[in-house]
């Protein structure tokens, strides 16, 4: 098994992990972040489901004359983890929509800026004129 | 088939299924008691497992009647149910000071969604302490953080939006690591019991996977934790968070994923191995004096009293750190005083924050001048709060602060005891800049408030007290620290 083709599943998952880990890292685009997020994730169920295989195992599914079955157990866990990989997913496009409607834009290096300019703001002399400015 | 016998599950029950209904009746007043009597009654069920516990030993539950390893086991030690009652009691003080605030501080559209997802955030809390199962916790610990997520971003701010994202996306990681680690573990192990992956790892410790399993659940709890380069993510979430938030989450949140922390380390791996044969023991006293020195130190420069408490809750968190790396009994002891303690004061401090952005609009530190003239009560617990976070004697954080002493004292570890004092003397400046402003500046004219209403206060009054109870009263929580850091030390979850 330790040859490289028999472990091939693991380093589809290691460059998976890298790739989307790179992604969340290296992208200023929020969305892009949440590809790269789904990606890293992705990752992990490959590795679980990789686990999951016997050698010669059959589908565990009971049938007649079949007496070694792959594990059903991962496969199980991580249909959960896909739903919370997808509930994941959705809260963040869900903040990445109200980010664009209140700061209209979804780069991080925008973000940031704005975000240190109004920290900048509200220190106590300027507080007026930016209390002035929001109700027009 | 009495009641009693279903308490684990209730617990966290009770606000899970609280949750929709507080949707479905769509009202905002009537979510709000929905959540208050949940989180009661969560609470409730908490001590007579406590007393339960005390009585009987550990818990175990049977979810679904399976038997474990291959049913879910919920599994209720002395450490289980002493953060159960800390989660539980938190949030229904917290819950009872909400109604005011959320109504002032969320828009109508949202108070009832809101209320329904702090129901989820407390049930996934309440869930983490009970499980005895790995997946279990890794699922609890993902419907809590992405409640907290949605919580941070109702914030009135639009920065809190900004701040939740940066959160969604570390917190993310963190909890994907997690799974990898779990994967790792069941991958030579092939169960996912508590109990008995700490029977059949001590013969793989020198397998390599497992080491990779445990360095990946180290790192991924660390985020969630907030330990120290990881805690980037906890300054803006903590400030913009709506108050009630940042209470709950900055009193309960990061001291369960200690908990959990606690339980990887201690009883999934053993002493020995998580803090001697691996190196975590170094690692975590490195990090957490770095924590306690650098964010005391940012936090003497912050304006926004929020963010300062922000900073000084990653250098409390430094200290658990530290006291655990410590790894021996009364380092833990320590370490789970001052969980318990370390709750009390800023759950005071951010209540008493969250009176002040209810009555002057912000939790800046010029609007708190002279806030002792209008809000004298919530002054003083602010400044019952602050004595305790610095560890003035009296107060219950010196309780846990003697005995971190205590503890490096005993390995002879003389500078990180001096480090503990620094940081209290950074303590005392960061306090005293806000004592300073609320007790002997004088008001500005302009502001005419009066104390906020008592529903605020009693919940702010009742911690406030609590930090002064548990300072000079110590038995309750000495005793119980003790015991649970003495099943912890013994290993294996006995």
């Amino acid at each position: 098994m330790s040859h490289f083709p028999g472990l091939f599943n693991y380093w589809i998952v290691i460059f998976l992990m890298m790739a989307g880990f790179y992604v969340v890292i290296s992208q200023g685009n929020l969305v892009k972040k949440i590809i790269g997020l789904s990606l890293f994730q992705a990752s992990a169920f490959i590795l679980y489901i990789s686990e999951a295989n016997v050698d010669g195992g059959h589908v565990p599914i009971l049938e007649e004359g079949i007496t070694l079955y792959s594990n059903p157990l991962p496969h199980v866990l991580i249909l959960t983890a896909i739903v919370v990989s997808v509930s994941t997913t959705a809260v963040g496009l869900a903040l990445i929509v109200r980010i664009k409607e209140t700061y209209g834009t979804v780069e991080e290096d925008e973000l940031q800026e704005i975000d240190n300019a109004q920290d900048e703001a509200d220190t106590p002399d300027q507080k007026q004129q930016i209390a002035e400015e929001k109700e027009i | 088939m009495s009641l009693s016998l279903h308490l684990p599950v209730l617990v966290i029950l009770l606000p899970l299924m609280a949750s929709p209904l507080c949707i479905l009746i769509d009202r905002a007043r009537a979510s709000w008691l929905i959540t208050l009597i949940a989180s009661l009654l969560s609470f409730y069920c908490s001590v007579l497992l406590l007393q339960q516990v005390q009585i009987t030993g550990t818990i175990s539950y049977e979810l679904g009647g399976w038997q474990p390893p291959w049913g879910i086991e919920y599994r209720i030690d002395l450490l289980s149910a002493f953060m159960l009652i800390l989660v539980t009691g938190l949030a229904t003080l917290v819950l009872l000071f909400a109604r005011y605030s959320v109504e002032q501080e969320i828009s109508k559209l949202r108070i009832v969604p809101f209320y329904a997802t702090l129901l989820l955030a407390i049930a996934g809390l309440t869930g983490i302490c009970v499980s005895g199962d790995v997946f279990n916790v890794f699922v609890f610990l993902e419907i809590s953080s992405i409640a907290s997520y949605t919580l941070i971003s109702m914030g009135r701010d639009r920065r809190a939006l900004n701040a939740a994202f940066k959160y969604l996306v570390m917190g993310t990681i963190g909890a994907t690591f997690i799974l990898i680690g779990i994967g790792f573990l069941y991958m030579h192990t092939g169960t996912l019991n508590m109990q008995d992956l700490a029977g059949r790892l001590p013969a793989l410790y020198d397998n390599r996977t497992i080491r990779a399993g445990f360095a990946f659940i180290t790192v991924g709890i660390g985020l969630k934790l907030a330990l120290f380069p990881l805690h980037l993510w906890l300054p803006n979430a903590y400030t913009y968070a709506p108050s009630v938030v940042s209470a709950l989450l900055a009193a309960t949140a990061t001291k369960v994923a200690v908990y959990m922390l606690l339980r990887f380390l201690l009883n999934i791996f053993s002493l020995d191995f998580s803090l001697d044969a691996m190196p975590l023991d170094l690692i975590l006293i490195a990090l957490g004096s770095t924590a306690i020195i650098s964010a005391s130190l940012v936090a003497i420069f912050q304006v926004n009293l929020k963010r300062l408490l922000a900073y000084s809750s990653v250098a409390q968190l430094g200290y658990i750190a530290l006291a655990i790396g410590l790894a021996n009994h009364s380092g833990l002891t320590a370490a789970m005083l001052h969980i318990f303690n370390h709750a009390l004061m800023k759950g005071a401090l951010f209540l008493s924050l969250g009176a002040m952005v209810y009555k002057l609009g912000d939790a800046e530190l010029h609007s708190s001048q002279g806030l002792i003239r209008h809000m004298p009560l919530t002054s003083v617990s602010i400044l019952v709060g602050g004595l305790s976070l610095i560890g003035i004697p009296g107060t219950a954080g010196f309780i846990s602060k003697w005995y971190m002493i205590q503890a490096t004292l005993e390995l002879g570890l003389w500078p990180l005891a001096l480090i503990i004092l620094a940081g209290s003397v950074l303590a005392v400046i960061y306090i005293w800049k806000i004592v300073e402003s609320i007790f002997f500046q004088s008001p500005p004219s302009t502001v005419a408030v009066h104390e906020a209403p008592v529903s605020m206060i009693v919940p702010m009054a009742i911690l406030a007290a609590a930090n002064i109870y548990f300072g000079l009263n110590t038995h309750l929580t000495v005793d119980l620290a003790d015991s649970a850091s003495t099943l912890l030390v013994m290993g294996g979850g006995q």
